[in-house]
């Protein structure tokens, strides 16, 4: 009895030190704000997924093409809304690229003051 | 140490409360500290769940009787293995199993996705704390596993049929399947509450999603191996409330997984696609409720119990809650592509979903039309076999031919020329082979008869897209032909991966028409030296004997089998009477022929004193190809849940280009 009561208070206190560490590692941050993705870089993700499901869908109409398991007459259908497609959305990645500040590939914004 | 349990089931329980209310205040107001704080709650859950989970397991081992559960479900004559599966057996300890793969799930999840999916995870964290805080509080104050009692001399037993080595697997293979879904529902949540409806929450929970499914699957499979050979009484399939239960929420994440391909592709069906995750979540805490409170009669289920209408209220809530949340979202959700022509893909995939949705929700009626035909009139109605069976027809058949038809259309939209030229050589093919088995006299079943046509119509179209396929790799540059199938599947896991599980439920078809439209059976009472005859078989009943095991008294006949002029060898069914619980079970006796996936299915059904015995015998040919059906489906799961290193480097570079860390 006495021996499952004090590994209950060790599992407790230990918890409670998990729950509390970000707080005692952190005791008074420059910024505590989460830092979620605001409107322009939400819009510019939309936009990346658009491009790469356009590109995803031009690369498997090929593929599909190549097999025959998409007749000529399909393929020649769906080539140029396609292509197209994927060109407006390069355009538009391209044009919200100019009005926002560059953001260097392959670093991700400062760790601190994000969640 | 009951107390520890205890102790660590209410400090769970502390934390899921602190998890939900922290991790929601940080989402809605942006705290940093506290938002990092709920999730280390949501991880020190699932230790101290582990704790209270090793306290009920070694109480189990050791044959504490003292524990209430313990000498409930288990004897002191009850062999290891069995007594670690009497941790699921029982009614309290499946929920504490379902609240450690809870915070289990979650925790992983959650560290999985905190760097690059960070401001979504945010608000999935109470989401997942909510589910835990229903099944903490189940455990510490309504059906606690830890509850105790003056230790009897020996425990009361497990049930017969539950002492079987499938019962080591099935019933955990099912909780996995059923709080997995628990991701994708607490993501799609998360996306729907934070108003981040982009693709991330489609990309975090798509190995979740199909491992939950693929587990949910496997699991049925075995329970329904387990019930041929096990149960007794000839199937293994019996549309029993409980093994619905498991079939709804599969059929449901089976239609997001194919729903969630049209998201992804044309950025369509996102309403949909929350739905059918809301509904599948639903359905798997129905079918938790279904096997847990009582609520109906079944092999599976327990006795009455106190936790049902907690979990009805907890459905109820869940299913209000999430259906607000989408309602409030809908202008978010509305997608800005439309469906351009009844002819393709995305179509099919669409039929393919109305008719899974139809299925799901026609065995949900049938599960719960008893329910409310006894609530409103005082008499349960019980809707039989012919039910489901007529609704397993009309709905299974077309989504059986959907599978061929689905993959070869092009996206967008097809011609009907072009539909000609690509159908002509599985059609072909499907018609031959449907006129051949006509001839072979397979014509005394329509609904078999089709089933083995419509499932060659996509098995040629599976072999027609792997041979196109190679042969494209090849004509790329492959080295070798095993080179250019290999790439081929490796370049696009989930496509042929998807082909793959295609092929297992061709397979899981012909058996299932094969052993139910085409089986043979005869009845006969024997004394020794008597035979009887069955299909092309003659068993000759030769002899009787008993003998004392552990836990039970074992009887068991001996029959030679011949088949024509062949001597097949000899078979042995009988029945156990377990010593400690008082029950007899049926062990059937099965001979399988390798060859054409034949089985010779042999029930006691009773043994006189003077050794005659009423026997009743099935032939169920190609019955075999459903467990076949069950390692091809694994295959295939394995292939597409295999990680994609292009598509993870896609996904990395969409990240940083953002400005989220390119890490996963």
């Amino acid at each position: 009895m006495t021996a499952a009561l004090v590994l209950a208070a060790v599992l407790a206190v230990a918890c409670v030190l998990a729950v509390a560490l970000p707080f005692l590692r952190e005791p008074e941050p420059d910024s505590d704000s989460l830092d979620d993705l605001d409107e322009g870089e939400r819009r510019r993700l939309e936009l990346l997924e658009a491009r790469d499901r356009a590109l995803a869908a031009l690369k498997e109409l090929e593929f599909d093409h190549r097999t025959g398991t998409i007749s000529d007459e399909d393929y020649r259908s769906q080539l140029g809304p396609l292509r197209r497609e994927a060109a407006g959305t390069l355009q538009a990645i391209e044009q919200d690229g100019s009005r926002r500040e560059p953001v260097s590939s392959g670093e991700g914004r400062p760790e601190r003051g994000r969640t | 140490m009951p107390e520890l349990g205890r102790a660590a089931l209410v400090v769970t329980l502390g934390l899921s409360v602190y998890a939900l209310v922290a991790g929601a205040a940080a989402a809605r107001l942006g705290r940093r500290r506290l938002a990092y704080s709920a999730q280390n709650a949501l991880v020190a859950a699932f230790f101290s769940t582990l704790v209270a989970a090793g306290v009920l397991l070694a109480a189990l081992l050791r044959n504490d009787f003292s524990f209430t559960y313990v000498a409930r479900t288990t004897s002191e004559a009850l062999p290891t293995a069995y007594t670690i599966s009497a941790f699921w057996g029982g009614q309290e300890g499946s929920l504490l199993l379902w609240l450690l793969m809870l915070t289990g799930f979650g925790a992983v999840a959650v560290r999985l996705n905190r760097s690059w999916a960070r401001s979504l995870v945010v608000w999935v964290v109470p989401v997942f704390a909510a589910v835990g805080v229903f099944f903490s509080f189940l455990l510490v104050a309504v059906a606690s596993p830890f509850a105790t009692q003056a230790a009897p001399p020996d425990g009361a037993g497990m049930t017969p049929s539950l002492q079987n080595p499938y019962m080591l697997a099935h019933p955990p293979l099912l909780y996995v399947g059923y709080v997995g879904l628990t991701v994708p529902f607490a993501f799609a949540i998360g996306a729907l509450l934070s108003g981040q409806l982009d693709e991330r929450w489609l990309v975090a929970t798509r190995r979740f999603t199909l491992f939950a499914w693929t587990a949910l699957g496997i699991g049925q499979l075995l329970g329904a191996h387990w019930a041929y050979v096990e149960v007794g009484w000839g199937g293994y399939y019996a549309w029993d409330p409980v093994e619905n239960a498991a079939l709804m929420p599969w059929l449901a994440a089976t239609a997001f997984l194919h729903s969630v391909m049209i998201q992804e592709r044309r950025g369509m069906l996102r309403i949909w696609n929350v739905l059918l995750v809301i509904l599948a979540f639903s359905l798997s805490l129905f079918g938790t409720f279904l096997t847990r409170s009582g609520v109906v009669n079944s092999i599976h289920s327990f006795t009455q119990s106190s936790i049902g209408p907690w979990f009805l209220a907890f459905i109820a809530v869940v299913v209000a809650f999430s259906l607000a949340v989408v309602f409030w979202r809908l202008p978010l959700l509305r997608s800005p592509t439309k469906l351009e022509s009844p002819i393709s893909r995305e179509a099919a995939f669409l039929y393919n979903n109305l008719l899974l949705l139809a299925l799901c929700l026609t065995i949900l009626w049938g599960v719960v039309y008893p329910l409310l035909s006894e609530a409103v009139r005082g008499e349960a109605v019980v809707l039989g076999r012919s039910y489901y069976d007529f609704f397993l027809r009309i709905f299974g058949l077309p989504l059986l031919l959907l599978m061929g038809i689905g993959p070869l259309i092009a996206w967008r939209r097809a011609s009907l020329r072009s539909l000609a030229t690509t159908f002509r050589w599985p059609t072909a093919f499907a018609l031959a082979t449907g006129v051949v088995l006509l001839v072979l006299g397979a014509g005394s079943s329509v609904p078999g008869l089709v089933a083995y046509t419509f499932s060659a119509f996509v098995a040629a179209t599976i072999v027609l897209e792997f041979a196109r396929g190679t042969r494209a790799r090849k004509a790329l540059g492959a080295a070798s032909w095993p080179r250019a199938f290999s790439s081929l599947v490796a370049r696009n896991r989930r496509r042929y991966g998807g082909y793959v599980v295609h092929a297992a439920i061709v397979l899981l078809a012909i058996g299932i028409a094969g052993s139910s439209a085409f089986d043979s059976v005869a009845e006969a009472k024997l004394a020794r030296g008597e035979s009887m005859e069955v299909g092309d078989y003659t068993l000759v009943y030769r002899s009787l004997d008993e003998q004392q095991v552990a836990n039970a008294t074992e009887v068991r006949a001996t029959l030679g089998v011949t088949r024509g002029d062949r001597d097949l060898g000899t078979l042995e069914a009988g029945k156990n009477a377990y010593t400690i619980e008082q029950q007899v079970s049926n062990e059937v006796g099965i001979r399988s022929d390798r060859l054409t996936g034949e089985d010779l299915f042999v029930i006691t059904e009773q043994i006189d004193p003077d050794g005659t015995i009423y026997f009743r015998v099935f032939v169920k040919p190609l019955v075999n190809l459903i467990w076949v059906a069950g390692l091809v489906f694994l295959l295939g799961s394995v292939i597409t849940l295999w990680p994609d290193a292009r598509e993870q480097r896609r996904l990395v570079s969409r990240a940083s280009e953002v400005g989220v860390p390119a890490t996963r």
